[in-house]
């Protein structure tokens, strides 16, 4: 191991933007007053499907401070989209939706017209007097209803070896001919982002092709690009700034009609525009998981080994626009069993578009694989600790490649020890605590530990201080900190004379923050910077002193800010002196990086499990969620103050979706009735347990260069099986669909 | 949010006729459900009358009997030693409502007041009687779980949502108001309305009037009483079902019972003759269980609640159990 990584990797070092945002003084998306500012307020759709016959803004537009009401009737036409109509059709493939593009009402919830005014407040009176009317056609948002008309997903008819397509490892529907076999449905409701920041845009146009946005976005860069597009400006006349994001699981990841309605207007009336959605628009507008469907056949023999599974889900999507999600992929690559088979489907329904949300299609798709393990399990009076450790898979059976690291089995062992599940009862509510049934339960998480390409720059100034800078935006992990981390370590720079500057398109580019790659991506990038500056540093020792002549980077010691040789430590210069020796007045490195081939030798995933103590009540079926044990591997754990922050926010996401999340929709109006905080609940603190995080923290160099493997998506899979296969093992009660409220109990 | 007038009143007699002279005018005090309401355009008064700043906030006891101002804030009222010692269950009830941060600010009259938190009365595209009369009651073919199984009409079926009331209502506590014509006393079973013809009136309130205070007498409850909120999570969130149970208990004989139930009709249900059925009973899960099987008379479920028909005997027997120190 790298000596360096001794020194700051892993220190659970506080962020460094931390007193920034306790105190307020950082500034997110509608939190940029520029001059002559004007605010803006959705008009949103309360029909599901139809055409809008006339919007009547007369009594709005008298309104006090009312600038402008726009809507399909007099927006100006985006020159991207040439075509009139939209969306396209048949109901999959598909395109985004396109605020005030035409009459056409795709869903309840739609952006049909947006009020601006000179305060937020009477722009939000000015909303409510704008009159729609509409001519309703029928809609269908009914998922049970219309689970028949599931279709294959165009992006499977387009690439039949997509991922999504159909899979059979041996016998597809091997299963049936087992000793033992359960067939088993689960369901997963709709569940919504909900971060804490609502999402938000103050957008400015500072010429006729120049274009600034404050947006509360995943990714600076790719929505530079996708406004660029639109307007057809080239794209450095775009420019997107992302510095905070108040929590973003995925609704950041898509580009929203809210997002160009605020562009529009602020075209519209020469002003720069803020929008912040409400609490109930961000159900309607802005992607939340899908309700799924899914189906398990398992089948094993009588002493425990699997001999097949297959399983199909249904997702929603909307009819305009096709969203997938792997929710399938666990099911062919986490046991050993000959015969695998999954199949993948989706229904448009009339709703708005479904976005990735934190541990995507895994979370959905382990809560029904890790269900039915523990089903099976019990079918064969077997420990589902045991059973899974039977069936563990040393290499990967789906891509028939080694691991690249694999610590799950480490993780069952010591989560298994730290919840005491040797105090567990084979048979169901055979524990108890005064009245309250005890359980337990465990779930098991994976995720692909993936790495792309990004650039990154540093700035070595005179001063001995480096800043960096990376187009990336940071959701909520600690992005900045990590990164000043592994600079650290890789320049022989203190952390506090390090900057990270991030969330700015004018940086160099980094795909989205999503998919639990920002640091193997981003960091890859940091750790080839630095390189590249140690060798524009060595090449520059010469001058102070000819002792560092023909040296490699190897052979010399970059430590608090001076290098020396590392046989002869005594042997020491500045950074500083380089430059001013060179007369420089910084020194500038700009390298990018990408993964290399080598590492397509091998099967890359991050694994955790996790582990929940449950007390049920028998007679008010409550639960109690009493302790939680989680233990991730998920390589070298770069701040393990951070890290096991982001632990106990998927472990807290994936009590929410055990128990509490569900947006319940009305389908007569094809409309959400829970859709605010008192009627769609998440966890609050009296929910929360004490959970306890375990780290393997063994690198894995495969994946990048600081042994990193992802680590945000696997702290919420296989959280909401854990929490139910508890409730079963507590009251013998297994609910298939989520969430497990009281009423499910008694 | 519609645009309104704004008007403070210093003393009980300026918010009367202030309210009076206006009838779109309405009395606001910690707001915490008012000003939801009127963001969403539910309620839409063009004058709000400040009453906040009244002196009506004390907390006294006078004559055997316990008196509690409106202005006095839920917390305050919890965290009082007098209500503590002589009527626990009306602090658990409080403590089992809204958040710390909501309870600072909803004072004791509001809280008997505020509205129902059907999901169709908050939406106003969806169908409402007691919003917009004569619109229909969304939730009776739509979503209703959190609805009624007692006392509802085809016009309405919410339930009201506060939990203080579930225990004022267990405790005979009266309700004093002042209107123009003076003041009067209203018993708290009579205070709310059931919805019938008309679910746009929660209240037996007339128009103008302001509540002063509750009043609870002296009882027999004090050692044995329990409030049992069961939700879907454990805190800040409303009650599926609630019980107020009080128990006055001698030698292991129930000489006296209270039962409300929350978060199944329209008002604070109380259940007069399971009541009845505990006196002279001795303390046992089997007197519990009839005192609840008599409970759940003339009970009927909807598509989505038919759970409380289970649930709330289930909680009536457990609160009974803990009121009587069983479990």
């Amino acid at each position: 191991m790298n000596r360096f990584f001794d020194k700051v990797i892993g220190d659970p070092m506080n962020r460094v933007d931390g007193k920034l945002k306790v105190t307020g003084a950082a500034r997110y998306s509608a939190e940029y007053q520029l001059p002559n500012i004007s605010y803006g307020v959705i008009v949103s759709s309360t029909i599901a499907k139809g055409r809008i016959r006339s919007v009547d803004a007369k009594a709005a537009l008298r309104s006090p401070g009312v600038i402008a009401v726009i809507s399909h009737e007099n927006a100006i036409r985006v020159p991207g989209w040439a075509d009139n109509e939209h969306p396209t059709e048949p109901p999959t493939g598909g395109r985004p939706l396109r605020a005030f593009h035409n009459n056409r009402v795709y869903s309840n919830g739609q952006p049909i017209a947006i009020v601006v005014a000179d305060t937020y407040e009477r722009a939000r009176h000015a909303a409510m007097l704008v009159k729609i009317e509409y001519d309703t056609d029928k809609h269908e948002t009914n998922f049970e209803a219309n689970k028949g008309k599931a279709v294959v997903p165009a992006v499977v008819k387009k690439n039949p070896k997509s991922g999504l397509a159909d899979y059979e490892r041996g016998q597809a529907e091997g299963y049936k001919t087992a000793a033992v076999k359960l067939e088993l449905e689960y369901v997963h409701p709709t569940e919504v982002h909900n971060p804490m920041e609502l999402q938000a845009i103050t957008a400015h146009w500072e010429a006729d092709d120049k274009l600034i946005v404050y947006d509360k976005v995943q990714g600076t860069k790719p929505t530079q690009q996708a406004f660029a597009n639109e307007w057809k400006i080239p794209v450095q006349n775009v420019k997107v700034i992302s510095e905070f994001v108040g929590g973003a699981f995925g609704n950041g990841l898509h580009n929203w009609p809210h997002e160009t309605a605020a562009i529009i207007a602020a075209k519209m009336v020469k002003r720069p525009v803020k929008l912040m959605l409400t609490r109930e628009q961000m159900f309607f507008m802005v992607g939340y998981r899908p309700y799924t469907w899914q189906k398990i056949g398992i089948g094993a023999d009588k002493d425990g080994k699997l001999t097949g599974i297959y399983h199909e889900a249904i997702g929603q999507t909307s009819s305009y626009e096709e969203f997938t999600e792997s929710t399938l992929q666990q099911t062919r690559m986490m046991y050993t069993s000959p015969n695998i088979g999954t199949k993948y489907r989706l229904l448009p329904l009339d709703v708005s578009t479904p976005i990735w949300m934190r541990g995507p299609g895994e979370a959905t798709g382990a809560f029904a694989l890790e269900s039915a393990m523990d089903e099976i399990a019990f079918a064969l009076n077997i420990d589902p600790v045991q059973f899974r450790l039977m069936n563990h898979t040393d290499t990967d059976p789906d891509k028939n490649l080694p691991w690249s690291t694999k610590y799950l089995k480490e993780c069952i062992q010591v989560g298994a020890e730290k919840i005491g599940w040797s105090k567990r009862s084979l048979k169901p509510a055979g524990v108890r605590s005064g009245e309250w049934l005890v359980g337990y339960g465990m779930g098991v998480g994976t995720f692909g530990a993936h790495r792309g390409a990004a650039a990154v720059r540093a700035k070595l100034l005179a001063n001995g201080t480096v800043v960096f800078q990376s187009a990336v935006t940071d959701i909520g992990p600690g992005t900045g900190t990590a990164m000043v981390q592994i600079a650290s370590e890789h320049l022989g720079v203190s952390p506090d004379k390090i900057t990270f500057q991030l969330g700015n398109s004018d940086f160099p580019q980094a795909p989205n923050q999503g998919g639990s790659a920002t640091v193997a991506t981003v960091g890859s990038a940091v750790v080839a910077t630095c390189k590249a500056m140690k060798e524009k540093l060595l090449g520059m020792a010469p001058a102070a002193d000819k002792r560092f002549a023909g040296l490699k980077v190897e052979d010399v010691t970059f430590d608090k800010g001076y290098l020396s040789l590392s046989r002869s430590p005594s042997v020491k210069v500045a950074f500083t002196d380089l430059l001013k020796k060179q007369n420089l007045s910084e020194l500038d490195v700009l390298q990018d990086s990408k993964p290399n081939q080598e590492a397509n030798k091998y099967s890359k995933y991050s694994f955790s499990v996790h582990f929940a103590e449950v007390h049920v009540h028998p007679a008010t079926g409550q639960v109690r969620v009493k302790k939680v044990v989680t233990c991730a591997d998920a390589g070298t754990i770069v701040n393990k103050k951070t890290a096991a922050n982001q632990m106990i926010g998927g472990v807290t996401g994936g009590i929410g979706m055990a128990l509490q999340e569900e947006a319940v929709m009305d389908h007569r109006f094809g409309r959400y009735v829970t859709k605010d905080f008192g009627d769609y609940h998440v966890p609050v603190h009296a929910d929360v347990p004490p959970i306890e995080v375990y780290f393997v923290n063994k690198p894995d160099y495969i994946v990048d260069p600081m042994g990193t493997k992802g680590l945000g998506e696997i702290a919420i899979i296989g959280v909401a099986p854990a929490i139910t296969n508890a409730i079963f093992n507590a009251t013998g009660k297994r609910i298939r669909e989520l969430p497990v409220t009281p009423d499910k109990l008694i | 949010m519609i645009q309104f007038q704004y008007t403070r009143a210093t003393e009980a007699r300026m918010a009367l006729d202030a309210i009076s002279k206006d009838q779109s005018s309405m009395f606001i005090a910690g707001g915490t459900n008012l000003v939801d309401l009127m963001k969403r355009g539910i309620v839409t008064p063009e004058r709000i009358v400040d009453i906040s700043r009244l002196p009506l906030n004390k907390i006294s006891y006078e004559g055997k009997v316990l008196k509690i101002g409106s202005l006095a804030l839920n917390s305050t009222v919890a965290e009082n030693k007098l209500v503590q010692h002589k009527h626990p269950l009306l602090a658990q009830a409080l403590n089992a409502g809204a958040s710390a941060q909501i309870r600072n600010m909803a004072t004791v009259g509001g809280n008997i007041l505020q509205r129902t938190r059907c999901h169709y009365f908050y939406d106003t595209s969806l169908p409402c009687n007691k919003r917009e009369p004569g619109t229909g009651c969304g939730a009776l073919e739509g979503f209703n779980r959190m609805h009624a199984i007692f006392g509802f009409s085809d016009k309405c079926i919410a339930v009201h949502p506060s939990d203080m009331s579930v225990a004022l209502l267990a405790l005979d506590a009266t309700v004093l108001v002042e209107g123009s014509k003076g003041q009067r006393r209203i018993p708290f079973g009579d205070f709310h309305r059931l919805p019938g013809d008309k679910p746009e009136i929660d209240t037996n309130l007339l128009p103008g009037e302001l509540i002063l205070g509750v009043e609870v007498p002296d009882n027999g409850f004090a050692k044995n009483s329990h409030y049992l909120k069961v939700r879907d999570r454990a805190s800040y969130a409303f009650a599926l079902v609630s019980v107020a149970a009080a128990l006055q208990i001698e030698k292991k004989v129930i000489k006296d019972a209270r039962i409300a139930l929350g978060g199944v009709a329209h008002k604070p249900w109380r259940l007069a003759e399971a009541e009845r059925s505990l006196i002279g009973k001795p303390v046992s899960e089997a007197s519990f269980q009839q005192a609840a099987l008599l409970a759940m008379q003339g009970a009927k479920g909807f598509k989505h609640n038919e759970f409380k028909l289970k649930l709330a005997p289930n909680s009536i027997v457990q609160a009974l159990k803990v009121a009587s120190r069983m479990v």
